[in-house]
C-alpha cells in the first residue's frame, strides 16, 4: 500500500521561498500570480494492507517526524 | 565538570566545541549519534553546529530523533544542562527542549559574518559573566536562523526573561531579533551564533570563551 503525505506551512506562517518563487514568476512575465506557497510531498511504501491502519500509522509518522506541527500542517492520502 | 559533545553525520563544529569546553576547564567526552546513552555524570551536553543528516527533511529533525536524541531529552528532563549551537539549536528545538522553530533566513541567503549581540539577561549560567545590555561580538554562519514562534510563545519568552541574546542588526529576520533563548529552568540554551568560534584571541574575539567560562562557574554554584 502506498501513502502520500503533503506537508505545507500553516496559513499565516511567512514562506520566504514561496515569495521568492512568486517574484521570479513575475519577472518571467507571469503577471497573474498573487501568491505562492511551497511545501513538500513524501511518498511512502507501506507493509500495511488495510487503509485505516495505514492512515493511522502515517498520521503518527507525521506527528513524530514528517511535519513540525509548530509551523506545518500535513495531509495524508492512502493510494 | 563534565561535558559531552555529540557528533552527528554532518556535524562540523564538534571539534571546535570540544576545544572551547576544554578551554573553560571542562572534561570532555565525544559521543557518537548512534550511542543511546550518555556517560555517567555528564553535566552539560553540547549539540554542535553543522548540517546533521544533510539537513534532510528539516534542519535538525532527523538528529532530534536519532538514538542519542532520546538520551539528551532525558538528560534535560532530569535538570541537566544542554547547549545547542546553530544546527544544535535547530536540533534541540526539534526535540521540543525549546519552543519555536528556526526557519529559512528571510533574505534566503546563507549569512556568514561576525555579528554584534545584545546580552538581554544575565540570569543563566551561560550569560552570568556578562553585564545586562552588554554588546558582544560572535560569528554566525547559517541558512536557517530565522527564529519563529507564535505570539503567545513570544510573550511567554519575554515575560519569563528567557531571551538571552538578541542581534543588534538582525541578519536573518528572526522574531524580536532573537539570537538565543533559554528553557524554563534556564539550563537549556540554544543560540544561532557560534561562541566556540570566538574563544581564543586568534579568533578575533574571546566573547564566546566568556560564555563557556560563565557556564563552568555557574554550574559549579548550582
Amino acid at each position: 500500500m502506498k501513502a502520500r503525505v503533503t506537508v505545507m506551512l500553516k496559513t499565516g506562517v511567512l514562506d520566504p521561498q514561496g515569495e521568492a518563487i512568486r517574484h521570479a514568476l513575475g519577472s518571467l512575465g507571469f503577471a497573474g500570480v498573487t501568491g505562492v506557497r511551497q511545501g513538500k510531498v513524501i511518498e511512502l511504501e507501506l507493509a500495511a494492507t488495510e487503509a485505516a491502519t495505514a492512515e493511522a500509522e502515517v498520521k503518527a509518522m507525521c506527528e513524530k517526524l514528517l511535519a513540525n506541527t509548530v509551523i506545518e500542517s500535513y495531509r495524508v492520502e492512502i493510494l | 565538570m563534565k561535558a559531552a559533545v555529540i557528533t552527528f553525520p554532518g556535524s562540523n563544529c564538534d571539534r571546535d566545541l570540544v576545544v572551547a569546553f576544554e578551554g573553560a576547564g571542562f572534561q570532555v567526552t565525544r559521543i557518537w549519534h548512534k550511542d543511546a546513552e550518555l556517560p555517567e555524570g555528564v553535566d552539560v551536553v553540547g549539540v554542535p553546529g553543522g548540517f546533521s543528516y544533510g539537513d534532510y527533511l528539516r534542519c535538525g529533525a532527523i538528529a532530534a530523533k536519532s538514538p542519542i536524541g532520546g538520551a539528551i531529552v532525558k538528560h534535560a528532563q532530569r535538570g541537566g544542562y544542554v547547549l545547542g549551537i546553530c544546527n544544535g539549536f535547530q536540533v534541540i528545538t526539534e526535540m521540543g527542549l525549546l519552543p519555536g522553530v528556526l526557519m529559512r533566513n528571510a533574505t534566503l541567503r546563507f549569512v556568514c559574518r561576525t555579528v554584534t549581540l545584545n546580552v538581554v539577561t544575565t540570569d543563566s549560567a551561560y550569560t552570568s559573566t556578562f553585564v545586562k545590555g552588554q554588546q558582544i561580538r560572535i560569528p554566525v554562519a547559517h541558512h536557517d536562523g530565522n527564529y519563529t514562534i507564535d505570539a503567545d510563545g513570544l510573550k511567554r519568552l519575554q515575560d519569563e526573561d528567557r531571551i538571552a541574546l538578541t542581534y543588534a542588526d538582525n541578519p536573518n529576520g528572526s522574531m524580536a531579533d532573537i539570537a538565543g533563548i533559554l528553557s524554563e529552568n534556564r539550563r537549556v540554551f540554544g543560540l544561532m551564533p557560534h561562541p566556540e568560534r570566538a574563544a581564543e584571541a586568534l579568533h578575533g574575539s574571546v566573547d564566546g570563551a566568556a560564555l563557556f567560562a560563565g557556564l563552568m562557574g555557574g554550574m559549579a554554584l548550582a
